[in-house]
């Protein structure tokens, strides 16, 4: 009996084409887009949504515009942090003219994500669910010309590594961390991850400096990845801290 | 996918697809030679996972609207779907899916209705004049 790849004739089910149809729409619509850039980290509660944020209005400040897309489709916080009204067609606009587009602005208030299907063994698809509603925000909002589009990451991997493969190419990545040396150990690893997909390590930006969080994680990470520390965000940070992070980019 | 038909030795032909409304599916495929047609029936799951990927088994016949998943299959946190209703709302056409939901659930949430039943749906089409749907 002839294998797959011995029939010659295309592939009837056409899921192949609808799969490379949706992969040139997400190249169209980002095609005017010149730099995306991951916010990431590997560790939750280090601030990278908080420095996602604040780093994209100081951009737009600085005269650049700006588009924020919120990864982290079960915790959606940029709608809130940038103030962005909930709109019919994405992408909505926050504080300083920030563009974003975020899973929170499709659901009701305080309502987790939950797709509907089949409640058994929901976890074959769910994930599967999930990366097609980040295909949908990278190739169905009309960004228009953007310098450069923030993707805020939730904690951990996965997310990173849904990303490329919609993208094609790997997002440069900004990673986040907190001074302690628990920080250090869990963003070792998505810098790792991000080195062996190719992504360009753009800096490390220590937040939460100066309070009760003591160590040195940013200088380790810089040290061993030799990346920059490109900005160390005190507890109480002011606009200036943001705009030397956003001169740094 | 492909299917070949092993007598024949040739590749089977894209038929039809089925949505009977219960979450699986049917896909025909016939040979080309010997005229034989043979049917592959998913499972919910299977459908679902299919689904999942914005795709549709035998190809689109519309292009896709923008946030069609999202739309069609995030629960926004308005009224709840019955297991019937979800099927039935299955068997609306994806391209316009989302929008449907939207209709069921603001003209249940209007009424303070907490789940959308097929009566419900029902009842709403016959108020709203939306046979068809």
């Amino acid at each position: 009996m002839r294998t797959y790849h011995q029939l010659t004739d295309p592939d009837r089910s056409g899921l192949a084409d609808q799969i490379g149809a949706q992969r040139k729409r997400v190249a169209e619509r980002l095609a005017g887009v010149r730099r995306i850039v991951a916010v990431m980290s590997g560790k939750g509660g280090v601030g990278k949504s908080f420095v996602t944020a604040h780093l994209a209005r100081a951009l737009a400040r600085g005269g650049r515009s700006v588009g924020v897309l919120d990864a982290d489709l079960n915790g959606p916080t940029i709608p809130g942090l940038l103030q962005a009204p909930p709109t019919a067609q994405p992408p909505a606009v926050g504080l300083d003219g920030v563009k974003c587009i975020s899973m929170g602005q499709f659901l009701d208030e305080g309502a987790p994500l939950t797709f509907t299907g089949p409640a058994a063994e929901s976890f074959v698809w769910r994930g599967a669910m999930e990366a097609s509603a980040l295909r949908e925000f990278l190739g169905d909002v009309e960004w228009g010309k953007l310098d450069m589009l923030l993707l805020d990451l939730p904690p951990g991997m996965q997310r990173y590594v849904e990303l490329c493969d919609i993208l094609g190419n790997p997002p440069a990545a900004l990673t986040v961390t907190i001074p302690t040396p628990e920080s250090r150990d869990a963003v070792r690893r998505a810098m790792r991850a991000a080195v062996e997909r190719g992504s360009e390590l753009l800096g490390i930006v220590e937040n939460m400096v100066g309070g009760a969080l003591q160590g040195t994680a940013g200088d380790d990470l810089a040290a061993e990845f030799a990346a920059p520390v490109v900005a160390r965000i005190p507890w109480h940070p002011t606009p200036d801290s943001w705009n030397q992070l956003a001169a740094q980019l | 996918m492909k299917f070949l038909c092993v007598e024949c030795d040739q590749q089977m032909a894209f038929g039809e697809r089925q949505l009977p409304g219960d979450g699986t599916l049917a896909a025909t495929f016939k040979c080309p030679k010997c005229g034989r047609v043979v049917a592959m029936l998913t499972n919910p799951m299977e459908t679902q996972l299919v689904s999942s990927l914005g795709v549709e088994i035998g190809g689109r016949t519309v292009p896709s609207e923008p946030f069609e998943m999202v739309r069609a299959n995030v629960v926004t946190g308005g009224p709840a779907w019955s297991t019937d209703a979800q099927e039935r709302l299955s068997r609306v056409p994806s391209f316009v899916r989302g929008m449907v939901k939207k209709i069921y659930a603001d003209y249940a949430k209007e009424r303070g209705i907490p789940e959308i039943t097929p009566a419900i749906m029902d009842t709403a089409r016959a108020e709203l004049g939306l046979e068809g749907m």
